[in-house]
């Protein structure tokens, strides 16, 4: 197993040289955003508001964490289900977004658009919430506050665990995995 | 009669909310570590590992499994000859939630008007609660935080009557087949046969209440339950969608009567993260 050590957010060797398949682990930093979140960045591109951060080659993870308790910077924080943001997806891309970190598999027109805005998608691992706590060294909320575990964090990584499953050369790791062990 | 206070009832519900969020049952991770075994793909075993170094994590810890604390749903098995004092159960339910899911840090992640605001109720209240009148003079709480991203993948078919067991596989493998890795699989997959379409999706999240991996005590109902998970791990979805040979590592199936001209078949898929807890008071 090939595992890169890569940063975020990412140039363009770096995405370029990702395949399906490869495990990854990412330090720097990352955003998150889930359902609630996604529907207001897309409003405020559509309505030419400047986002609450840079999108520019950066990383979206799908996550709401579970609270901190006193002294822990996060709580759980495993990936969510990435296709309910697969409407949202295309326009980010476009806007500069480079990499996403979900679970599960993104319709056809987010794999499109993830060769065409030469992006890459990686899945972490969902119900894992509490070993991927280890991960992150710094979290604070940095927009939409009012929706709770729902709102924008900036979080500081550190060797963050996923798996390549869209890459922008068109590799699908579902695909390619799920075919080796069909039976039917 | 008994008497049972609403107060040892929130107790008991503020206990198994945390419980059941920081532990897997035992008979989760002996079904974790059998496909770890019989897994081979390197990406998938080290899935595995994963996810039971995170089990092992958070016990020792007191950290949500998983950051979904799900919605808190109670199966409650009340004795007739049982009377609640000082306030009325279901209250009582929802004050446990309450102070469980505040005191164990647990995520709140329930929403007022589906449809349109969807404004946190901040609390994880109200819990969804399924009562039973039963002999005895006990209650039995069993909770099961449910996630969303495995709930979302629930399915209700009204199959002909006629059709037997085989379009029951068929059913429950299309299912699990277009949820790929959406419900973080390897799942426990329920099934409620038979009685009437509510009734059937009710039985088929009761039947993830079995010990995992434990066949129904009903010979034929255990032969379906085998033919159904045989046919699912066809599919080579895998741990996390991963591609593998263990999408599921259990069927529970609860069959009852039902109507000549009806066959209902609901599908409750289980993560992973196969969470609940009993007491009995």
């Amino acid at each position: 197993m090939v595992t890169w050590n890569i940063t975020s957010p990412f140039d363009e060797a770096t995405i370029d040289k990702l395949h399906a398949g490869d495990l990854v682990a990412i330090s720097g930093t990352i955003y998150t955003a889930r359902d609630a979140a996604h529907k207001r960045l897309i409003d405020s591109l559509n309505n030419e508001i400047p986002l609450p951060f840079d999108l520019q080659g950066q990383t979206i993870y799908y996550m709401g964490p579970s609270p901190s308790r006193p002294g822990q910077i996060i709580g759980s924080c495993g990936p969510t289900t990435s296709g309910r943001m697969d409407a949202f997806t295309p326009a980010l891309l476009r806007a500069g977004l480079r990499a996403i970190i979900g679970k599960g598999k993104r319709s056809l027109e987010v794999i499109e658009s993830i060769k065409n805005n030469h992006a890459v998608y990686l899945v972490t691992y969902g119900g894992a919430g509490a070993l991927l706590a280890k991960s992150v060294r710094r979290a604070e909320i940095v927009a939409y506050s009012e929706l709770g575990a729902e709102s924008i964090m900036r979080l500081e990584v550190e060797s963050f665990p996923a798996v390549v499953a869209n890459d922008a050369h068109g590799g699908n790791l579902f695909e390619e995995q799920i075919a080796k062990y069909r039976r039917i | 009669m008994r008497e049972i206070t609403s107060d040892e009832i929130s107790k008991a519900v503020a206990l198994l909310a945390q419980t059941s969020n920081f532990e897997l049952g035992g008979d989760i991770l002996e079904l974790l570590k059998k496909a770890r075994s019989s897994e081979v793909s390197p990406v998938v075993c080290d899935v595995l590992d994963k996810l039971l170094d995170n089990a092992r994590i958070a016990k020792s810890e007191s950290m949500p499994l998983c950051q979904d604390c799900g919605t808190a749903v109670v199966f409650l098995d009340i004795g007739q000859d049982v009377h609640v004092t000082g306030g009325d159960i279901c209250s009582a339910i929802a004050g446990g939630v309450r102070q469980g899911y505040q005191e164990g840090y647990l995520r709140k992640s329930m929403v007022e008007h589906p449809f349109s605001s969807r404004i946190n109720t901040t609390d994880n209240t109200p819990p969804v609660i399924h009562t039973e009148i039963v002999p005895g003079d006990k209650i039995k709480i069993s909770f099961m935080p449910k996630g969303g991203g495995a709930e979302n993948m629930s399915r209700l078919v009204m199959l002909k009557p006629g059709a037997g067991s085989q379009s029951i596989i068929n059913a429950v493998t299309s299912a699990v087949d277009e949820a790929g890795g959406n419900p973080c699989p390897p799942l426990i997959i329920g099934l409620g046969i038979g009685a009437t379409s509510e009734k059937s999706m009710q039985n088929a999240k009761r039947a993830l209440l079995r010990p995992a991996g434990q066949p129904s005590f009903d010979p034929e109902v255990a032969a379906l339950e085998a033919q159904v998970l045989e046919s699912v791990n066809r599919l080579g979805i895998g741990p996390l969608g991963m591609g593998g040979s263990i999408t599921a590592m259990a069927v529970h199936a609860e069959v009852r009567p039902c109507h000549f001209a009806s066959l209902p078949l609901a599908i409750n898929l289980q993560c992973h993260s196969a969470r609940h807890t009993e007491v009995i008071l």
